[in-house]
């Protein structure tokens, strides 16, 4: 990683040699920060406009709230969390064991969707 | 003779030691990999709570969650849980100046964002403290529900939504409770000046990890409960 504007340089360490040592600059945080607010003010509009559901259809709504909020998770995940600057491989160590958990909550949800009656 | 012995290569390489392969320290892989954990419990509850929320009829999220407890009554739906939303958003956001702090060793940056990152976090506690008070006076408990099933107002809703409520956010606000009791310790630390002896801020790092993932959580948790 290079050290552009949006990023700074920290001290090395010589306890751990091979540490990355690029991190996100202030002005990334707040620029982040104003995003999440962004999305969270029109989720919010979203919820409250009158008739949404009937016009769009519940599963266009739900749909979009969790896309809205999928966008949010990778915001604070990639620069809040700092996974953006980590290297490659590690960023990947923890991304995927992530997808499998969506992949397996998309299944559960299927499978209660199917054969389960409750009262 | 020649004095000079074959050896192996000394030289640090990415797979064979010398070097962090992943870039990142023991303590914050392990961190990492607790949040994953911590991950899927958080995921099977909220699978669970999909799973009853599809099975039966529910309450209407806009009709339980009004108003500002004791303040407005009504009127004013999902206010209060936006309010809380933001102080923990923001809560996260001075945690990461926090952590930019420490990488510049700039030890009273670090101490002034944690301590306003362990104050928006006191105030979600109180937030919640006030929302969950509120809702058992409404008569919201483990075992009762006193709200009517959404678009039939003759029936009451299920005895599972109360149970889920306060089991998720219950759940999520001891997460919270943690990180606070966790950020005043590093804040501390960080007062008495331990980390300029070791040199580095990682912990502050560390713990940002996961004051982050109580607020990712908080996302989901806010847009499954009161958004859907």
């Amino acid at each position: 990683m290079e050290i552009t504007k949006d990023t700074h340089e920290v001290p090395e360490r010589t306890d751990e040699p091979g540490l990355h040592t690029v991190h996100s600059s202030k002005k990334q945080i707040w620029r982040v920060f104003f995003i999440l607010l962004a999305i969270t003010v029109l989720e919010f509009l979203i919820a409250l406009t009158p008739g949404i559901k009937n016009s769009m259809g519940e599963t266009t709504v739900t749909v979009v709230f969790f896309a809205l909020t999928i966008l949010k998770a990778f915001y604070i995940v990639a620069y809040f969390m700092h996974l953006k600057d980590e290297r490659i491989n590690m960023a990947y160590t923890i991304l995927l064991p992530l997808m499998f958990i969506l992949y397996l909550i998309a299944l559960l949800l299927m499978e209660f969707r199917n054969g389960v009656g409750l009262g | 003779m020649s004095a000079e012995a074959t050896s192996l290569s000394t030289k640090p390489s990415l797979w064979s030691g010398g070097r962090v392969p992943l870039g990142a320290s023991y303590g914050k892989l392990m961190m990492w990999f607790f949040l994953i954990s911590d991950a899927f419990s958080f995921s099977s509850l909220l699978v669970v709570y999909g799973f009853f929320r599809s099975a039966m009829a529910w309450v209407n999220p806009e009709e339980v969650f009004q108003g500002i407890p004791w303040i407005i009554e009504g009127g004013l739906p999902l206010v209060f849980v936006g309010i809380m939303t933001f102080i923990l958003i923001f809560s996260s956001v001075t945690m990461v100046l926090a952590v930019e702090a420490g990488h510049r060793m700039d030890r009273k940056g670090v101490v002034n964002y944690m301590l306003l990152t362990i104050l928006g976090g006191a105030m979600f506690l109180g937030c919640q403290a006030l929302e969950w008070t509120h809702l058992i006076e409404e008569g919201l408990t483990l075992h009762n529900n006193p709200f009517a099933l959404k678009g039939d107002p003759s029936k009451i809703g299920p005895i599972q939504f109360g149970q889920l409520f306060f089991g998720i956010t219950g759940f999520h606000g001891f997460h919270v409770l943690s990180g606070v009791f966790i950020n005043s310790l590093v804040c501390w630390k960080a007062y008495k000046g331990g980390f300029e002896k070791v040199g580095h801020y990682e912990m502050v790092e560390k713990v940002g990890l996961y004051w982050h993932f109580v607020d990712l959580v908080w996302v989901f948790v806010f847009t499954l409960f009161y958004l859907i």
